[in-house]
């Protein structure tokens, strides 16, 4: 047992279970650098539209629960928590104890998601959705306004489409006439709504901060889905007792990544819901 | 620490347990203040506070709950090229998207309509 070379783990092509250890680390810590740029693209148009349209994401994120960000953001340090003291179980051979932590890691991963749903559903019930499918119905945020029929407004596909020249290369053409009159109406009226329920004035493109919202979020909720199956994983394996001082490298590298979804989240919180 | 580790080379850094409830308790406060930072007004520098906070944090999580305190430097330095490219990357953006001129063909563009204030 004394003998590293001799550790059932160790694979033929390393000399020392250290030397596997820091390869693999070194790995993963390249697939971690790949996330940071795959995520620095989203970044990247949030910097650009914020430098471009803040009265849009001042405005906008009035719509998003700071509490439920809040809730959500401590939901996830303490999956963290609880998951580097996994790493640490792993590594002291403590079985039991492991399964207890990744058990208790994969309740925050669930209870982040449950919370993303029900901010999901919401934003879906209001018409708070990406680009074309931008219809605000805001009577449902606070109060109703008074005599305003919650379904006074037209549905936005209702209105005609744009004549099609406007579609093409736009340097080539004169500057398009304005819009056709009824989507204006419908426009104002809806201005008027949100007028009343305490928002402020709504500036145009708000859908581009939803566009942003979804997908960055959307993205961070595929990766903690994943990280919820690969815990599932490690855990299956831990109950198989396959872990101990000698063998923990797939926890820690899980750890990793676990720890790499939150630290995304930790940026994707005050850039979206504490803009003021 | 105890027998595992005095037994043969412990294979990694096992974190104390006591380090790890220090940092949550740390990224907890700093959660707490960055929502109440909130309510104060530092104009520009609003988003500046925000993320200072964050980084704070995010260092935390990385130093100690991924390790690199006590890690081979070489990870943290591939962790510290890919935040420099991607800084490179939104500088590079924002500096070319703020150059342009609202209306590069006079009387081409769309009006865009403005926020009434």
């Amino acid at each position: 047992m004394s003998d590293p070379a001799h550790s059932p783990h160790l694979q033929h092509h390393f000399e020392t279970p250290q030397q596997q250890f820091d390869a693999g680390k070194l790995g993963m810590w390249l697939f971690l650098a790949t996330e940071i740029l795959l995520f620095g693209g989203l970044f990247c148009a949030y910097a650009i539209y914020r430098a471009n349209h803040p009265e849009i994401f001042v405005y906008a994120h009035q719509f998003l629960n700071k509490y439920w960000g809040g809730t959500n953001t401590v939901i996830l340090l303490c999956s963290s928590l609880t998951m580097a003291w996994a790493v640490r179980a792993a590594q002291l051979g403590q079985r039991r104890l492991l399964i207890v932590l990744l058990s208790l890691t994969l309740l925050g991963a669930m209870g982040f998601l449950a919370i993303k749903y029900v901010e999901y559903k919401e934003k879906w019930e209001h018409g708070l959705l990406w680009g074309a499918r931008f219809a605000p119905q805001v009577e449902g945020h606070g109060e109703a306004p008074a005599g305003a029929p919650p379904a006074a407004l037209p549905p936005p596909a209702a209105a005609p489409a744009p004549p099609a020249a406007f579609v093409v290369e736009r340097s080539a053409i004169k500057p398009a006439p304005p819009g056709p009159g009824g989507t204006l109406v419908a426009e104002e009226e809806q201005q008027e709504q949100l007028d009343h329920a305490g928002m402020g004035r709504r500036p145009d493109n708000v859908q581009t901060f939803f566009s942003i919202y979804f997908l960055m979020t959307g993205l961070h909720g595929i990766h903690v889905l994943i990280g919820m199956g690969a815990i599932l994983w490690i855990l299956v394996r831990a109950i198989r007792g396959d872990f101990g001082p000698e063998y923990f490298t797939p926890v820690d590298f899980v750890g990793l990544y676990w720890h790499l979804v939150d630290l995304i989240w930790i940026f994707l919180f005050p850039l979206l819901y504490l803009i003021h | 620490m105890d027998a595992h580790a005095s037994s043969h080379a412990q294979v990694g850094h096992v974190m104390r347990r006591r380090v790890l409830f220090r940092v949550l308790a740390a990224l907890l406060v700093l959660t707490y203040v960055t929502v109440a930072v909130t309510s104060f007004d530092f104009g520009r520098w609003n988003l500046w506070v925000a993320m200072g906070i964050a980084v704070v944090k995010a260092s935390l999580v990385l130093m100690f709950f991924m390790h690199l305190k006590y890690d081979k430097p070489f990870n943290g330095m591939i962790l510290v090229v890919s935040l420099a490219l991607v800084a490179l990357f939104i500088v590079i953006a924002l500096d070319d998207t703020l150059h342009y001129k609202k209306n590069v063909i006079p009387g081409y563009a769309p009006e865009i309509k403005t926020n009434p204030k």
